[in-house]
């Protein structure tokens, strides 16, 4: 049943390795691209305010599997940019992290701004007492607490992006999804059995995850 | 305009913004500059490129509006099984059975785990001429559709669930004191009421399908709109003006559905004649019940 993860052609584990480095790396750069466009939406600059609000509805409503693919066929080989990549396993790699980058950080500042709206108003009014500036109350006061407050629907979005890490498969990442992919082909006769091992591996991925961040979501929570 | 962060601003913070907004806007056009110059270089800018958009309507004809018309199927046809399906899961997440609730619960959260792309690739390997044999010409079609099934009516289980939950408890306590059954508890007073605080939650979810059609152009060969661009730049060599065509087709069809979406919740929050519970239209792409919906708010 199982006598394919045997046989040593496939390497299961490494493609699963390409997935969490996928996941790692675009979740670091969401979590900081997805604060500027916060910062963006709340600022008192009506030209950010507009730039952010625009740029959010806009990569929101475009399916990722198109920026992932606009990335590797627009930028890439039309445009010839390649991020540093110097072999072609790297500059994918780099495309489909801008991509999944540039699609999380919207839904990243969404939960921020979330976030934002629960704290008090009484703690911005007290910091601008103080004679905090925009900059000192948002960094200093609000965004500490309404990080506490988002980590429950970040841990949503963060599993949201392991999941779509799969997508950098249709640019040729050679993460679970592609070897799966490949893996359905030729063993025809274990159909189940490799959905198995794949849907396990995710199960494996995204179920601590959920369970880790949903204790530390109660933990770190502003008790009001 | 004043907000919690900032007071109105006065003559000095006037101009800190208007000098703020200038670098933006510097920084902004050296961007724009930067990738038109280099657009311009690869002769992504030549009007040959932009040009058949409007004056060839073959490229509407045969390209785009065949595949528009095909992501819609798809995602249309993809809803309305998932939506009963659904229904069914996410009552049975409810039913007062323990069995039954530990089996479904398990169900759903096997298959919300598992990314959607994955369960396409699935489908399309059960329906290959070894095992179902679906013809191959509609197999793209259907793998992709139950691929979406699987996914989303497990996701659509949870918001149905949450819809129900959502409701005043004395909704179903009123309906046992007039002695209904639980059958009837579910399908005449907590469902109909579910539906409607689920619709922006529901709409919501409909984009998600929508983009994740996108998956099966890439890898299973699916003609819906995306994988028009091969087509489409095999014939006219215009990459990244026919990428931006397409973009906006989506955008366009998915802002509309995310603008109705929210009206519908700004609308039903505000009507007399529901409870006043109203499931948000999350826009995250998986929406765990009671962690981001205000009920009864």
């Amino acid at each position: 049943m199982f006598d394919f993860l045997d046989s040593g052609q496939y390497d299961v584990l490494g493609a699963f390795w390409v997935t969490v480095q996928l996941t790692l790396y675009s979740a670091v750069g969401s979590l900081i691209w997805g604060t500027v466009l916060a910062g963006m939406r709340v600022s008192p600059v009506p030209l950010l305010r507009g730039f952010g609000t625009a740029y959010v509805n806009l990569v929101r409503n475009t399916p990722l599997t198109l920026l992932v693919i606009g990335c590797s066929l627009g930028l890439s080989q039309t445009l010839g940019i390649d991020l540093g990549g110097t072999t072609f396993k790297e500059t994918g790699f780099r495309l489909a992290v801008l991509g999944l980058v540039a699609y999380t950080g919207t839904f990243v500042c969404e939960a921020l701004r979330a976030g934002i709206n629960t704290v008090p108003v009484g703690q911005a009014e007290a910091a601008r007492a103080l004679g905090l500036s925009f900059f000192q109350v948002l960094t200093l006061i609000v965004l500490p607490q309404a990080f506490r407050a988002v980590v429950a629907p970040l841990a949503n979005v963060l599993i949201a992006l392991t999941k779509n890490t799969t997508v950098a498969a249709t640019i040729g990442v050679a993460e679970a999804a592609l070897l799966m992919k490949e893996m359905l082909e030729n063993e025809a006769q274990a159909v189940f059995a490799v959905f198995a091992v794949f849907a396990l591996g995710f199960v494996l991925l995204t179920l601590p995850t959920g369970l880790l961040l949903g204790w530390v979501a109660k933990r770190v929570a502003v008790k009001r | 305009m004043s907000s919690v962060l900032y007071d109105t601003p006065g003559p000095r913070a006037k101009v800190r913004n208007w000098i703020y907004s200038g670098i933006f806007v510097v920084l902004f056009g050296l961007a724009l500059w930067w990738a038109l110059s280099l657009m311009g270089e690869k002769g992504q800018l030549d009007a040959d490129k932009w040009t058949p958009f409007v004056t060839d309507s073959r490229v509407w004809t045969t390209y785009l509006i065949p595949g528009l018309v095909e992501t819609l199927k798809a995602g249309a046809l993809a809803m309305v099984i998932a939506l009963p399906l659904g229904a069914a899961l996410g009552i049975g997440r409810l039913s007062d059975h323990a069995g039954v609730r530990a089996a479904v619960g398990a169900w759903v959260e096997f298959f919300r785990a598992i990314p959607v792309l994955m369960l396409m690739l699935f489908s399309s390997a059960l329906y290959a001429p070894q095992l179902m044999d679906v013809p191959s010409d509609t197999r793209p079609f259907w793998a992709v559709v139950t691929g979406l099934v699987l996914y989303n009516s497990a996701v659509i289980a949870e918001i149905v669930r949450a819809g129900v939950l959502s409701l005043p408890k004395g909704q179903s306590e009123a309906a046992k004191a007039i002695g209904l059954r639980k059958g009837q508890t579910m399908t005449h007073v907590l469902l109909p009421q579910a539906v409607t605080a689920m619709l922006p939650a529901l709409v919501s979810q409909l984009v998600v399908i929508l983009k994740d059609t996108a998956l099966g152009g890439a890898l299973l060969g699916f003609a819906e709109l995306l994988s028009m661009n091969r087509q489409i730049a095999a014939n006219y060599s215009n990459t990244i003006p026919t990428m931006l065509v397409i973009a906006l087709i989506y955008i366009v069809v998915n802002f509309t559905l995310t603008t109705l979406a929210s009206w519908l919740e700004k609308r039903l929050r505000g009507s007399k004649k529901s409870t006043g519970a109203v499931l948000g239209a999350e826009e995250v792409d998986d929406p765990v019940p009671g962690a981001n919906t205000a009920a009864g708010a």
